[in-house]
Parts: C-alpha cells; structure tokens; sequence
C-alpha cells in the first residue's frame, strides 16, 4: 500500500490483506481472505454476507478480540491511524476503551443482569473520564436523554431485564456513545427486534450518527437495512469481500454476480406470486478458506468460465466501486435462475389419490382471487385463548373470525406477542381454545386437542415450524423423520419407500440426505425436510410459522419458491405466519392484522397493501424495509406494545395511535367495519377518511429527519 | 454440513485417546475388572486358608499387605475383594439408571399431578440420608446380594430421575415433539421412541456419575454388616472387623480403604473424561 500517512489519520478502521486463521481439531481454517478495507472519518459502512461469510470475525479483529482459537495470520489493523498489532495490551486496552465501541446483536447479553441500568452505565464514565459516582450518572442520565429512550430516570433505577428489547438496545447504543467513539461497530444491531421496533432504532442510529459524527461499521444480513443505513458498502462471501463500493452504485448497479444473485433474491415490494418466481443462487456457499487458486464464485455463478476455475480473481477497480471478478461488466446480465421446478413436476406430488392439478413446469396457476367462492377449508369463530400467568389472565388471543378458502394463502401479520403463533397453535389443536370458540375443517367441528383429533383431521392440518433445529429430531435420519409422518396415510413397506423418494424430490432432497441426520445439513436444507413432513399426510391445510426467519436471503427465496409450487400443484391452503411483509404480500392472497390478539385488519393482500389500512397496517407498512423504498409516507409508532396482561381500554391500540381521535378510542372498542371487497378495518375511523389522511401523509418527507438514503432500486 | 457421523465419532476417539483424565481413570478401573474376573487366579495366596501361626504378620515378603486376625493374605483378600463390590454396584447403579430414567420421562413429559406428586416425593426422598433408607429396607427385606441390588436400585432411582426429568422438560419445548403430536403419536411414542434418543447421554453420564457413589455406597453397607455378607471377601467387611486395631495393625485397613477409595477414584476420573468426550 503506497497510501500516505496523511490519508491513514483520516481514517477511523483500515484493515489491509487481513488473513484470519480459526484453530479447529488440529488443523487451521481461514475464514476471512485478503480482506482490505477503509472506513473514513463520519463515514458509515456496511458489511453485507449471509450466516457463515465472517462478517462477525470481521468486527472482532477490528478490536483485536478474536475468540482463543482465532488469529490474525497476515495483514494489518488500523484503528484511527495506529497499528492494532503493534499495541501492548495497556494501549489495547486505553483504544478499546477511548476510541472504538462495539453494539452487539442480542442486548440482553451485552447488559450485566445482576447490576441496575445507573452503576452500569456510570462505571463508563468511571473508567474513562475518572469521574465520580453521581457526576457519572448525570451523564448516564444524559446520554439516555439523547437517545430517547422513554422516563430514562426510571431507566437508569431498573435491572436490566425489566426493560423490553428495543429499550436494552437503547441502553448498549448509549452506552456505546459514551465515550464518543472514532469508531462505532454495530453488529446486527436490529436483528432480534420487531419491525416497528427496528425502525425507531435505525432512524436513532442514523440521527445519532448524524450528531456525533463518528465512523460506524454497521454489519447485517439484511440487504435494505445496510442499503438505508450506509454510505458504503462492502459485500462479504465465503470470507472474501466481493464488491464494494458505494451503497448506491453496489445495490443500483451490482458488479459481482454474488450480489447480483442477492439483489435478486430479496422479494421485492410489490411483488406477488403470480408475477412468477422469486430467484435464487444455485448451490450453497463453500466453507471460507476452502477454495484455492480460483473465483471462490464460481460453482454458483453463471457467467463463470474456464479462467474463473483456474486463477482467482484480483480486486478489480471500477471508478471506486471494487469487485472480484474477471467480468464486472457482464454481471448484470448473469442468467437468471428462477428454474429449478423441472425434477420435481415429474414426480407429482400428490400421490396416490392426487388432488388438484399439475402445474405445467413450475408455472403459477392459482389464483383465488378469480375463482368463485368454494365452502372454507378452515373456518375459525371467535376463537380466543387466555393464559394465567401467576394467576392474572393473559389474552393471547381475543375473539378471533376467520375463514380459510381452498387454495388460498392467509398470511398473518403483526409484532411480535401479537398472537401470531398462539392462534396457529389453537387451530393446529397444540393448545386448547377458551370454551365458545369454535374450529371447523370442511364443515365438521374440530376437537380443541390434537390428541382427540381423528387421524384424517390430524392429517388434514400440518405446520412448517419457525426453527427446523428445534422441529427435526436430531437423533433421527432424514428418512425416519419424513417416514414416520407417513404413517398418517398408511404406507409401509416398499410403498412408503417409494412415496419418501417422492416426497424428498419434490422438496429437493437428493438421496444421499435421506441417510443424514439434521446436524449435517444446512437450515435451508432442514427447513425442506420440515416441508416434506407437514406434506407427508397430504394435507389440506398448512401452517407455515414463520418458515424463513432463520434463512439467508438465498435460502429463502427457494424455500418460498417451493412453498408456491406445492401449492400450485396440490391446492393446499396456507396460515403464513411472518414479519416480513415483503414476503407476505409475495405470497398471501388475503391478509390478516393481529394486534394484541386482536384483528385488526383483513382484506385481500393487494387491498391491505394498498390501503385504506388501519393504523396499525400503516405504521407495520412504514417500518417494512425495502430495498425499492418508493414510499415516502413514514409513520412511526411511539412506545411499546403493551403487556398482554394490562390490555388498554377501547380500542386496544389507542396507546400507539397516531391516528387517535380522542376519548371515544379510549372509551369504546370499535368493531371490525367492512370497507369493500371482503376488506375490514377495526377502526373507529371511517375507511374513506383513513384514505384521506393516508394522502396527506403522503406528502414529501422533511429532509434530515429520517431521511432515507438515495434509493437505488426503482 | 460440515462432518459425517464417522467424522464425529473419530473425532471424540481422539479426543478420548488424548484425555488423562480418561486414559488413567480407564487404567484403574481395567485392573480393578481383572481382578474381579480372575479372581483367586491371580492372587500369590490362598484368600481363605487362615493361619493362626502368622496373625496380624505385618508386610513381608510372603505377605506383601501382611495378614489379618486369623492369618489370612490381606493381599490375596483385596484382589478377590474386588469381585463382589464389583457385580452388585454396577448391576443397581444399572438398575436405578432404567428406573429412574423411565420415572424421568414420564414425569417430565405428562407433567400434571403425578409430576406434582412424585417431584414432592423425589425432594423428601433426597432430604433424608440414603444409607439410612437402605439400611431400613434391608432391614426390612433381609440381607441377601439381590436385595442389595434392588435396595441401591431404588434408592439411586429419584436421583436419576431429577436428573433426567429436568432435560425432558427442555426437551419437551422442541417443536418435533409438537410434530410428533401433529401426527398422532401417543404419549408412550414421544417418550420413549422421540425423546429418549436425546436425554440418553444425560442418563448415561448420570449413570457413571452414580456407579461411583453406589461403590461408595455398597462398601459402607458392608461396613455396618447390610452388604456383602462374610465370609465373601470383601473390603468394607475387612474394614468393619479390623478398624479396632487401625492402631498396632495398621495394615490390616488401610490396603482394603485404599482399595475403595481407587476404585472409586477411577470411576470418577472415566466420568470426567466421558463427559469432556460427549462435549465435543
């Protein structure tokens, strides 16, 4: 590097040809390459990867505190111009201190739970500035006034865990602040909160930056966050930083096939199933270090060629905009990979008695927003569910309506304790309605417990769960986790053999998993082993809980992919549960919004998006990220939502309302009203004028508030 | 995705094959098996021929740990010492394992009143000393080697029971057993065929960790006359009848306390080890 020392001290992190070797059994394994980058002065940059490319070793090293089995085997750190590896472990320590902090993903883990929010906090004060006790914690009280966090005097008196997540964060980004750092790593800082939540967080990490002008390092998996939050960006695969360059020039005009395949994967606002199918990236990513002597791409890229096999790629610089690959210029028009339905549309489904029709190769023919109205699958009235928790009563969830059509895909929506799960739960029979509820299957009453459920109705009603970690028994093989679900219709022997082989096509599995057990395959590759056993049973309803939560982006899109085919292909019906709203409205034909165990909202999915909405819709709407932000409209909701166990009177969402109209909200709880075309609204607002002042929210944002960042996607 | 099911076991091999910790425990333990199974086959002596012209000999050459009150070859006596101590602590360490595993799982599974019920009775069984409930029940049933068994069996069994109980409740969160219910598995199934896989290692670190105290255990039944019964070489026996004369003839305990105490000591070190193996 021939940079001047001059350039370096404007610099907060310099990392140059960073090698980082992980002691695993007795060999080493390289999981970060040749890493270089620079974060300048008051500049903020992501770092973008999925699960497994390093990212987290990277803030790690940029604070020189590798776990005990890591080291940094070549290259340099510079923090603030000084060398990391030169330092003693006095200066070490004095940098660590004084100029870098770090903000981790999970607060609760990064706060002292045996010790009050005040003397925690203080004891930064404390250590860097030598103050005492009660001058330290007036700047705790400070630094939690700027982060507005709601009564920081009550803060700073409670133990940690009587505050919720988002507060938490508040408190670590405060602290952090402390010291006014040259540079602030934040770690997937919004990762573990709802999306509401992690709206007012990113607008506060923004305004803060903004105020204390510092270098941030902001890491994620998530393509809209970094894009709204970073100037640059730095795109992180297998360990070796692929593309960087500005955020707009790298998500606008992606130069690495990487990420464009990534850009592609993220379901796009606006998009529906019937506009075809989401894109993937074919194959899995490679353990970092394991490739040599070659693009580490080029298994999974489709502009890859000969050379890309034998030589690896240099960083290769674009006008600032720095990609690894030979053919920047042709990644844009890498082939697109939407296919993948061929292997599997010849083994239909739907065995032995198939329902529904074969979709010609992997085309989407449902459509039920055009068929007429069949009898429900699913019909659910007014189903509720009261837990007691230390003998107070917990409504989960509170006379709750619905109707499931054939076919159709009902997703759920709303925060999390929303009773998002607890209302699958009461449907799937894993918990037991307060009496007067009432759950039909095709016209007959189901029985309250699973337990008392016939096998054909247990059959009839199967679930895809959140974690497929905790879902497939890790002491079972793949063939016995999927073979013992095929009881439920009856097979043995060479018949279920054969209908297993079937089962795993269509989910595509290969043979060789049908021997693994859940440790040796990926999460995406668990999660389709979830999806051949809720189908096993040929189901006509399925439960899908959050299905993609715990997958990379690429993953993802393959599974929603799947979830679609499957669909087409055997007429089953969908509960989606997700916070996702992208993805929802990728998938769902009608949309319902659940508030504190409450609907608020249901309508068909265009119309929900569309509005009028309810207030709520709104605001969950505002807070969805995305990386084609052409919304202007931005309502954020104050406060938290409240405990289940203290229900606000009236309308149960008038503490939040940014819509309030007064006493009558606080009063009198509104029934859901229709506003058209099978769409309701729990609102004591008319549909029309929520229309109106949905309009004239509409107006341009005042700039420097939440300002988003140019928008490369359109 | 990373290592098969072969990689996993060679892996915990080495790490077995480089632990001390295992490597000597398995040492001690293995000689201890040997002198069990072989018995007379390896002692200088006879264990059982008395010799009044040599009582109380203190070591010498013929008699290496010296002999006791009626002559016998202390060192002959504490190989085929082994062999008693060696069947019956096991066999309900075993037994207690089974029973207090299934207690575990059903307990920890059904929840309700009987969970209720038994966990009450699990806490007031263990605030009382175990050898005192031993010592009654054989008290009770009579003293005979299958009676010990079954007395140490059930004693052990609520412990393995708490053990095994508190991890089926985790288990019992995991959606595959919601999964399992999904598809119309009985209770019995989920226990025994979806759970049991998961918790086995639990149980079986349990187990070793209580084959240690059940060595304990027997050689102080012994001790007090409830246990192995004379003429049977045996440690805690020889202890009970030579203790009085600890003073002059020290030899005649101390090889027989040493004993115990190795052995216990060994199956104490195999679980340490075991434990670190099933971490990685």
């Amino acid at each position: 590097m021939s940079t001047s020392a001059g350039e370096h001290d404007r610099e907060a992190l310099r990392l140059e040809h960073l090698d980082v070797l992980y002691r695993v059994g007795r060999g080493e394994r390289r999981v970060l390459t040749d890493l270089s980058f620079a974060i300048r002065r008051g500049e903020s940059y992501g770092l973008v990867g999925e699960s497994g490319s390093g990212k987290s070793t990277v803030a790690f090293a940029a604070v020189r505190y590798l776990a005990r089995n890591g080291r940094v085997s070549h290259g340099r750190i510079l923090v603030d111009g000084r060398d990391l590896m030169a330092l003693s472990a006095a200066e070490l320590r004095r940098l660590r201190t004084r100029s870098v902090s770090m903000v981790y993903q999970d607060p609760g883990r990064a706060l002292n739970p045996g010790l009050r929010i005040g003397p925690q906090m203080a004891e930064v004060f404390e250590i860097s500035e030598g103050l005492r006790e009660d001058a330290a914690l007036e700047r705790a009280l400070q630094m939690l006034t700027r982060v507005q966090i709601a009564s920081p005097e009550r803060v700073l008196r409670s133990y940690p865990h009587e505050l919720s997540g988002g507060m938490q964060q508040r408190v670590v980004i405060a602290m952090a602040l402390s010291t006014n750092p040259a540079l602030l790593i934040l770690d997937e800082p919004t990762t573990g909160l709802d999306a509401t939540v992690e709206a007012e967080e990113l607008d506060l990490i923004a305004r803060l930056h903004r105020e204390f002008d510092n270098s941030i390092l902001f890491i994620s998996h998530s393509l809209p966050v970094v894009a709204r939050m970073c100037d640059r960006v730095g795109v992180l695969y297998a360990g070796e930083l692929v593309e960087e360059g500005s955020a707009a020039s790298v998500f606008g005009d992606p130069r690495h096939p990487y990420t464009v395949g990534l850009t592609r994967c993220v379901p796009g606002y606006g998009r529906r199933k019937t506009h075809g199918r989401l894109e993937t990236i074919p194959g899995f990513p490679p353990q970092p270090g394991s490739m040599h002597g070659c693009c580490i791409f080029a298994d999974r890229c489709g502009n890859a060629t000969e050379r890309c096999r034998r030589e690896a790629p240099p960083p290769i610089d674009l006008d600032g905009h720095r990609s690894r690959c030979f053919y920047p210029e042709r990644a844009p028009d890498l082939p697109h990979q939407s296919q993948g339905g061929v292997a599997a549309s010849q083994t239909p489904l739907a065995g032995q008695g198939a329902r529904g029709e074969l979709a010609a190769g992997g085309e989407i023919t449902a459509n039920p927003e055009s068929r007429p109205p069949a009898n429900p699958v699913l019909r659910a009235r007014n189903l509720s569910k009261t837990y007691f928790v230390a003998g107070k009563p917990l409504k989960a969830v509170h006379g709750v309506s619905l109707e499931l059509q054939p076919g159709e895909t009902l997703g759920l929506v709303g925060e999390s304790g929303s009773g998002k799960s607890s209302l699958a739960k009461l449907l799937l029979g894993l918990s037991a309605p307060d009496p007067g509820s009432e759950v039909e299957l095709c016209g007959e009453a189901l029985p309250a417990h699973a337990g008392e459920r016939t096998l054909a109705q247990l059959k009839a009603l199967q679930i895809v769960f959140q974690n497929p970690g905790s879902a497939l028994n890790r002491s079972q093989t793949v063939r016995r986790l999927i073979g013992r679900s095929l009881r439920l219709v009856g097979l043995t022997g060479r018949a279920k053999e054969m209908r297993l082989r079937e089962l795993a096509g269509a989910v595509r599995l290969t043979a060789r998993h049908l021997d693994e057990k859940p440790r040796q395959l990926s999460g995406g590759l668990m999660q389709r082993v979830g999806i051949a056993r809720a189908f096993a049973g040929e189901p006509q309803v399925v439960v899908c809980d959050e299905p993609t939560s715990a997958l990379d982006v690429s993953v993802q899109s393959a599974i929603l992919n799947l979830l679609v085919d499957l669909q087409a292909r055997q007429q089953v019906s969908y509960i989606f549960i997700s916070h996702d709203l992208n993805v929802v409205h990728y998938l769902a034909d009608r949309i319902a919004v659940l508030y504190l165990g409450r609907l608020m909202e249901i309508g068909p999915a265009q119309v929900v998006f569309e509005g009028p909405h309810h207030p709520y819709t709104e605001a969950l709407l505002s807070a969805n990220p995305g990386l084609d932000d052409r919304r202007t409209r931005r309502i954020r909701l104050a406060g938290e939502l409240p405990s289940a166990q203290r229900v606000p009177a009236g309308c149960v969402f008038h503490t939040r309302c940014p819509r309030k109209l007064g006493s009558l909200c606080e009063r009198e709880e509104p029934p859901l009203i229709s506003a058209g075309e099978g769409h309701a609204i729990r609102c004591h607002i008319p549909a029309k004028e929520l229309r109106a002042l949905e309009l004239s929210a509409e107006s341009p944002v005042p700039e420097g508030s939440t300002s988003p960042r140019a928008h490369p996607f359109s | 995705m990373s290592e098969s099911p072969s990689g996993l076991a060679r892996e915990r091999l080495r790490t077995a094959l480089r632990s001390a910790t295992l490597i000597s425990g398995l040492a001690i333990l293995g000689f201890w098996i040997a002198c069990a199974l072989l018995g007379t086959k390896m002692t200088p002596l006879d264990p059982y021929a008395d010799n009044l012209l040599a009582t109380l000999a203190p070591p010498s050459k013929t008699h290496w740990f010296g002999t006791d009150q009626l002559g016998r070859d202390i060192f002959s006596r504490v190989i085929v010492g082994a062999r008693g101590i060696l069947i019956i602590a096991p066999l309900a360490t075993l037994l207690g394992t089974v029973l207090g595993t299934a207690l575990g799982l059903c307990i920890g599974y059904l929840r309700g009143v009987l969970d209720d019920v038994a966990s009450r009775v699990i806490e007031a069984l263990q605030a009382l000393p175990l050898v005192i409930v031993a010592l009654m029940a054989l008290a009770a049933v009579g003293t005979t080697n299958a009676s010990v068994v079954l007395v140490i069996g059930f004693v052990f069994t609520p412990l393995i029971a708490r053990t095994v109980r508190s991890a089926v409740l985790g288990e019992s969160e995991l959606d595959y057993v919601a999964a399992a219910r999904l598809r119309g598995d009985g209770p019995l199934a989920i226990m025994f065929v979806e759970i049991l896989p998961n918790v086995l290692p639990i149980a079986i670190v349990e187990m070793t960790v209580r084959l240690g105290y059940a060595i304990f255990f027997v050689a102080s039944l012994s001790f007090i006359g409830f246990g192995i019964q004379p003429p049977s070489a045996d440690w805690g026996i020889a202890i009970a009848e030579n203790y009085s004369l600890i003073g002059s003839y020290w030899w005649t305990v101390l090889f027989d306390a040493a004993a115990t105490a190795s052995l216990v000591v060994g199956v104490n070190l195999v679980t340490d080890g075991l434990e670190r193996v099933f971490e990685t």
